[in-house]
């Protein structure tokens, strides 16, 4: 049974994947995990997942690319110089 | 901005890797080069698994407690490297144990270097300090890898080998400071490992020539390789009064390393099966697959 | 030098050395990764109990002659197959829980502190043996694997001890190897292991 690692650095830091391995049984898992993992001090946690329960999304629709739920989606220098050389200019 | 396709043609995906794009195991890859793939992953998780043998011997002969666990880690690091390379191989189709009976059958292959002996506590500081340091270059140019899970595990592989490196050029400079006999044994372990070093990166294919590299599998040519372990390698050499038994090693004015014309022939004949260690290494593989079968059985649950 | 402490160490020095034969031919990556660790585990623990003992662990590790090292036949054995080495190292980690737990106690705060060291540690090799031992308890390899090393094991304890180890074994006591007498594995381990310290006078750097 594949399990997924995912190791978390330190304290605060996100859990990452780290890679997996081959186990009967979490108990297994556990011991084999923490070694390959762990024996430097290298995490200060891990967790163990069965790759089956791991549900994967990775397909997406963007067909009329709404860009302005997103910072590229915004230019504003070309207005944002003309804002400010009428205020230098007093015209306000 | 549109997420990134990765494209479903040769010409395409071929443009797309050139490019500096990855593929995640779920995408679709080109035949040729997923054959390619598993290829030469599966070689470099032979290779480690097949390192360990000549080094394991030593650890139980390591001179003083801080010797022996420092080389028992090391070991434990390229069993834990094959570990994961085996794991990135089986996901993209190929089994553990196929991978194995293909090695113990002679069908697949590993590195040049591990199938020589070793003959003494020279060997064990020449093997981490240089050996380990021209596999590193290697290892390093793997972290662009256009296939990504593989470059993701070359990460925690290149940050343990650093170690490795660092242990064995502190054995070497233990023993160059050593006695004049421990000198000796560096100095005839150096002459010896010579040759199957520069045979290490293969032969000076071009790279826009070597598949590896146009598939972006590896990231860099033979010879860059090989140029680069000299000028980093041959100082470190020198500096300590060791000499490299090839008369004709020199650095140009360019900046470029000249050297004797490695024995390819031999490089072909080890590495097809025929090195002095190849057959009882092999055998003592096959010999604890098949006595411990019975334990995996027991732990496996396919 | 305290006979006591100089068992546990000799024991953890040889049983390490006998564990890292393992290290690159274990049955399963996974396991080989972690048996070493053990194996270092215990190597670790000889030498900070020899370092508490004469400040020079190299020296007792290397430099004794063969009658003066002080383990039970138990960790000498060579035990190449996987059934006789996991039954070892179940059997070896109840009897030195009881030995740990015993010098947890001890008079000496140094001792005593070193001990609760080593038994943290010893935690996760008991959970190792522990999760083995679930695994293999009806496999017949591991059962006579056991039943061959019990006389071995109950000699890791001194007299006032089996009663205790063959309760959490759930075995009967036998008569037991005594320590004491080396078998002859010892002395092949012992050359193997000196064989290059041995080349270069006393006192040389590695």
């Amino acid at each position: 049974m594949i399990w997924e690692i995912f190791r978390q650095e330190r304290k605060g830091q996100p859990f990452e994947s780290a890679g997996s391995v081959d186990a009967p049984d979490a108990e297994f898992a556990e011991a084999w995990a923490r070694e390959q993992y762990g024996r430097r001090g290298e995490s200060v946690a891990l967790w163990l997942i069965p790759r089956d329960a791991i549900h994967t999304v990775d397909k997406w629709a963007d067909e009329f690319e709404l860009k302005y739920r997103r910072v590229d989606g915004y230019s504003i220098k070309a207005r944002l110089k003309e804002a400010r050389e009428r205020a230098s200019a007093g015209t306000r | 901005m549109a997420a990134v396709e990765v494209p479903h043609d040769e010409q395409a995906f071929l443009a797309y890797v050139q490019g500096g794009g990855q593929v995640e195991t779920t995408d679709w890859l080109p035949e040729d080069y997923r054959r390619k793939l598993i290829k030469f992953i599966e070689m470099h998780g032979n290779s480690e698994l097949m390192g360990v043998l000549p080094e394991r011997e030593w650890i139980l002969r390591a001179p003083t407690l801080q010797r022996k666990l420092a080389l028992t880690a090391k070991v434990q690091d390229e069993v834990g490297h094959a570990q994961l390379i085996y794991r990135v191989v089986e996901d993209l189709g190929k089994p553990r144990a196929q991978c194995l009976a293909d090695l113990v059958d002679g069908k697949a292959k590993f590195h040049n270097v591990f199938h020589y002996p070793t003959k003494t506590w020279g060997d064990v500081g020449v093997i981490a300090w240089l050996v380990d340091a021209a596999a590193i270059i290697s290892q390093k140019a793997l972290l662009k890898c256009s296939y990504a899970p593989y470059a993701r595990i070359m990460k925690k592989i290149c940050w343990e080998e650093s170690f490795h490196i660092l242990h064995g050029r502190d054995v070497i400079l233990a023993m160059v400071t050593g006695t004049a006999e421990q000198f000796e044994l560096v100095q005839e372990a150096v002459n010896r490992w010579w040759g199957p070093l520069m045979q290490f990166h293969g032969n000076p294919i071009a790279k826009e020539e070597d598949p590896m590299y146009q598939w972006r599998i590896k990231s860099q040519g033979n010879e860059e390789a090989r140029q680069q372990f000299l000028d980093g390698y041959v100082p470190q050499i020198w500096e300590l009064g060791l000499t490299v038994p090839d008369p004709k090693l020199r650095k140009t004015d360019d900046g470029v390393w000249e050297y004797s014309e490695p024995d390819w022939e031999e490089l072909k004949h080890v590495v097809t099966g025929h090195g002095p260690c190849t057959d009882e290494r092999l055998a003592l593989r096959q010999r604890f697959i098949e006595q411990e079968s019975w334990v995996r059985d027991i732990v496996s649950t396919a | 030098m305290n006979e006591l402490l100089l068992g546990l160490a000799d024991d953890e020095l040889i049983l390490g050395w006998r564990d890292s034969e393992w290290t690159g031919i274990a049955p399963v990556l996974e396991e080989d990764v972690a048996f070493s660790s053990i194996a270092q585990n215990e190597i670790g623990h000889a030498r900070a109990v020899y370092e508490l003992l004469t400040g020079d662990a190299d020296a007792l590790a290397f430099d004794r002659a063969l009658d003066e090292y002080r383990c039970a036949p138990l960790v000498e054995l060579r035990l190449l197959d996987w059934a006789h080495t996991i039954a070892r190292r179940w059997l070896y980690e109840v009897a030195d829980e009881i030995r740990i737990g015993a010098l947890m106690g001890d008079g000496d705060a140094r001792v005593a502190s070193l001990a609760a060291k080593i038994n943290r540690e010893e935690a996760y090799h008991r959970m190792h043996a522990e999760m083995w031992h679930d695994r293999l308890r009806d496999e017949p390899r591991f059962t006579s694997a056991v039943s061959d090393l019990w006389p071995y094991a109950l000699g890791v304890l001194p007299r006032d001890r089996r009663a205790e180890l063959a309760h959490r074994v759930g075995l009967a006591e036998v008569a037991a190897v005594e320590r004491g007498t080396h078998t002859d594995e010892l002395a092949e381990l012992w050359n193997e292991m000196t064989m290059v310290r041995r080349s270069a006078p006393a006192g040389a750097q590695w």
